[in-house]
């Protein structure tokens, strides 16, 4: 946040208690930028912080520097969460996903003046933020639809019904886009709560405000607590741990760093997770937005139920 | 064949009073041998690599036996593939897949593989003799579900050749180049459809190396191949062990790895594709919850069991080998179990009436043994068939433990055998959170009579295929995969399409 000079300014109250201002100019009060935990807004529990700065070196804020602490106790959170989340009703996951979008809207201006303090233009941040509550918007419909267009009932040779549906996989850890820090975000963490997961991410690095007050929108939208969780920190440090946990069932990673991608398989192994690279997707296009998404961090099940054949002679009316 | 009675070993802690009748299979009744006959099938002293449509020598000028299990006779010598020979089998390939198999038109490449499908049904005697001959399975498993279900594969996915654009909504699809394939030796011809079938039909050529154990079906399979003149190449198989399949996984020109076996190997295959472009789908293992509630049609239940854990031996992924059942019929249903792995008949996997054929090989034999040693020191009681065993060969009788802790070993590890786990419950909560306790995801079953248990059950277990009422059934249209460590991607159905395809707008 810019620093505002303070003034020698104090208040002072006359005799018949009316607020008389000794200086022109109130002074702004600072944000501390918290990371989000179980629905919570604790700093990190190491103490660290780092300098968040601009293109031009301007201090942004103090962010913390989240420790393998902060993520373990991020992942316990996050799977503690997945099994009522998972159970919602597909339609309620729709409606707060889209109470999500509104109260993205509600706080244009702040997001807009984030991105402005990280960079972005005036029009480029607006459209950024746009983009973001409506991709919102497109994932709070797909909630209940996706599993309609990528189940089946199987036409099996054997007296049974079987069908294949859609489940989520369970808790996914997601390095969000260093750029597009909200649009990145959003478009990254939306199809995976769409379908039922938990996750825990880490904001871009270089720009993490729009993240930690995003969080404050999942926090204000009805959004369990838990089912996303976002951390700041460093990439390099927090990659090994986002994929090589026991309890994460899949990792998701945007940037084309080859050494980091040949990492995460490697260490993706331990568990067999799911590991997806993101790397070469424009979000401000409709590239950015698929139920195929959606499908990467879903599991197909498939149940046989046996069909009776008593009195089965079929209908023949 | 229980001929020789053994005395009755059924002195142990749990008598109830059986409500049912006992039949005494043993003494009462005696099959006459009903044995299949080798002269159905030809096979050659010697076999070389199929490569490019051709039989040719492996580099390494080596061969190995591949051995009858049932009696530990040499059936046939098969090549040893090197890295020079799958080099040669990824060139065939490519060239096929660059110069023929993307250009050909969809409806075509559909025919090819229904063509195939019609060969195998035309052969599917000699098949099922070798495969039972190769692999030990009962002739009735090898007769009457590995070879037809291999056929009823390809002709499944030969019709989506055509009809690729209605799989996918709003995306086109483009196959991905040379697959490379390893399968496993528990359904030899069967895991060879799965993985050929719809790489074919959604435009790949194949590498494919089959079990060093049970290499035969996929080399009749490659004569078959042969003579439905598939294009050169499209189809290449190579035999060898795991140096071989290691030169599959790190061929560079490969785009796709597709693996069925052990969790341990698929995880290193994980580790070896890493910093590669090669999409991989890993079918691994299982240690199926297979849960009984007090509800349940119990005589059906058993036979449920039964055939879950001792279907092809429990040499299955997903074998319902952690049978849990709820603790007021525990008493019961272990009655049942007792009684019925009395009257399973364990012997020539050729003989039609055989229930249980010979353990795979050697090396799988002294695993199982392993782990029933593990499951006694661990203090779980066991119990095994009273039946005789053949003098040659690898046999393992039909086994039951119970008082079987849940963290103990048997319970929570993969043992690839005839070997069943019983645990017990009593609330639907514990029943859900001790079957989703463990790495694996691949299968789990539930018996009861109540349908909205069923589906409270089927929705909370975390496994890919969970059948409700019974258990080991498969389709080519249903899809089949796991959850966790049992691996990732699905193998039949409509989903199975997707790993052998990328997606375009």
């Amino acid at each position: 946040m810019e620093k505002q000079e303070l003034k020698k300014s104090s208040l002072s109250i006359s005799e018949n208690g009316i607020e008389k201002k000794t200086s022109s100019k109130r002074l702004e009060v600072l944000k501390t930028y918290k990371i989000y935990i179980g629905g919570q807004f604790p700093r990190t529990e190491s103490g660290r912080y780092y300098v968040a700065k601009n293109a031009e070196g301007k201090q942004l804020a103090n962010v913390c520097l989240s420790s393998r602490k902060d993520f373990r106790d991020a992942v316990v959170a996050a799977r503690g969460a997945f099994g009522g989340w998972s159970n919602r009703a597909a339609f309620n996951r729709g409606q707060i996903l889209y109470r999500m979008a509104e109260m993205l809207e509600g706080r244009k201006g702040q997001f807009i003046e984030e991105l402005m303090h990280q960079d972005s233009s005036k029009a480029k941040a607006e459209k950024e933020v746009n983009l973001a509550i409506d991709r919102l918007i497109y994932y709070a419909g797909w909630c209940d639809k996706f599993q309609q267009v990528f189940s089946a009932v199987n036409p099996v040779a054997s007296s049974h019904f079987n069908f294949s549906v859609p489940e989520p996989t369970g808790v996914v850890s997601v390095i969000v886009p260093q750029n597009d820090s909200l649009l990145g975000l959003v478009s990254v963490i939306a199809p995976v709560i769409a379908g039922g997961n938990t996750c825990v991410v880490l904001a871009s690095e270089s720009k993490p405000l729009c993240a930690v007050t995003f969080a404050e929108v999942i926090n204000s939208s009805d959004m369990p607590g838990a089912v996303v969780n976002i951390l700041t920190g460093k990439v390099a440090e927090h990659a090994p741990w986002f994929v090589d946990h026991m309890d994460v069932n899949a990792t998701i990673y945007c940037e084309k760093d080859s050494t980091v991608q040949k990492m995460m398989r490697e260490k993706s192994a331990l568990n067999v997770k799911r590991v997806f690279f993101y790397d070469s997707i424009n979000w401000n296009t409709d590239e950015g937005q698929s139920p195929y998404f959606i499908m990467d961090t879903q599991e197909i099940k498939t149940t046989w139920h046996p069909i009776e054949n008593i009195a089965g002679s079929g209908a023949g009316y | 064949m229980p001929t020789t009675k053994k005395p009755d070993r059924r002195g142990g802690k749990i008598t109830p009073k059986s409500n049912t009748i006992k039949l005494k299979f043993d003494t009462s009744w005696s099959y006459a041998p009903a044995p299949e006959s080798k002269s159905a099938a030809t096979i050659k002293p010697q076999y070389d690599l199929f490569i490019n449509g051709e039989w040719v020598k492996p580099a390494s000028n080596k061969y190995f036996d591949t051995i009858n299990p049932a009696n530990e006779e040499k059936i046939s010598q098969v090549s040893e593939a090197n890295t020079a020979d799958v080099d040669k089998a990824v060139k065939a390939a490519r060239n096929a897949y660059e110069k023929v198999w993307k250009k050909i038109s969809p409806k075509e490449r559909a025919k090819y593989v229904f063509r195939i499908a019609r060969m195998i049904q035309e052969r599917a005697r000699e098949l099922a003799i070798i495969e039972s001959l190769d692999g030990g399975k009962p002739i009735r498993e090898s007769r009457d579900f590995d070879v037809p279900t291999a056929a009823n594969h390809f002709f499944y996915y030969a019709g989506w050749a055509d009809k690729l654009e209605y799989a996918f909504p709003n995306r086109n699809t483009e196959p991905l180049g040379v697959a490379g394939q390893i399968i496993p030796w528990n359904f030899p011809l069967l895991m060879a459809a799965w993985k050929i079938a719809p790489a074919l039909a959604t435009g790949n050529t194949v590498v494919l190396k089959p079990a060093e154990t049970t290499p035969l079906t996929a080399l009749k399979l490659a004569e078959i191949i042969q003579e439905s003149g598939l294009p050169n190449g499209v189809v290449n198989i190579v035999t060898g062990a795991g140096a071989t399949g290691a030169a599959i996984v790190n061929h560079p020109d490969i785009n796709k790895i597709a693996f069925t076996g052990s969790t341990d190997v698929g995880k290193i295959i994980q580790r070896a594709i890493a910093g590669t472009h090669k999409k991989v789908t890993l079918e691994l293992g299982g240690k199926a919850a297979n849960i009984i509630f007090e509800d349940a049609p119990l005589d059906q239940a058993v036979e449920g069991v039964i055939n879950g854990i001792y279907f092809n031996q429990g040499h299955v992924c997903c074998a319902g080998s952690r049978l849990y059942v709820q603790e007021s019929v525990a008493k019961q249903v272990i009655r049942k179990l007792r009684d019925r792995i009395e009257s399973l008949i364990v012997g020539d996997p050729l003989d039609k009436n055989t229930d249980i054929g010979a353990i795979n090989s050697r090396q799988q034999l002294e695993t199982i043994h392993k782990y029933l040693k593990i499951g006694k020191e661990e203090g779980a009681e066991m119990y095994q068939s009273s039946c005789s065993l053949p003098g040659k060969g690898f046999w393992c009788r039909p086994t039951i433990f119970t008082n079987v802790a849940q963290s103990a070993r048997i319970a929570q590890e993969e043992i690839f055998g005839p070997v069943l786990a019983i645990l017990t419950f009593r609330t639907d909560d514990e029943v859900i959170e001790k079957a989703n306790n463990s790495p694996y995801g691949l299968s789990a079953g539930v018996w009861t009579d109540k349908g909205s248990k069923i589906f409270n059950m089927t929705k909370r277990m975390r496994a890919g295929v969970i059948w409700a009422n019974t258990f080991n059934k498969f389709d080519p249209s249903s899809p089949f995969g796991g959850y966790k460590e049992s691996g990732f991607g699905r193998e039949g159905g409509l989903h199975g399409l997707s790993a052998y395809v990328s997606l375009t707008n």
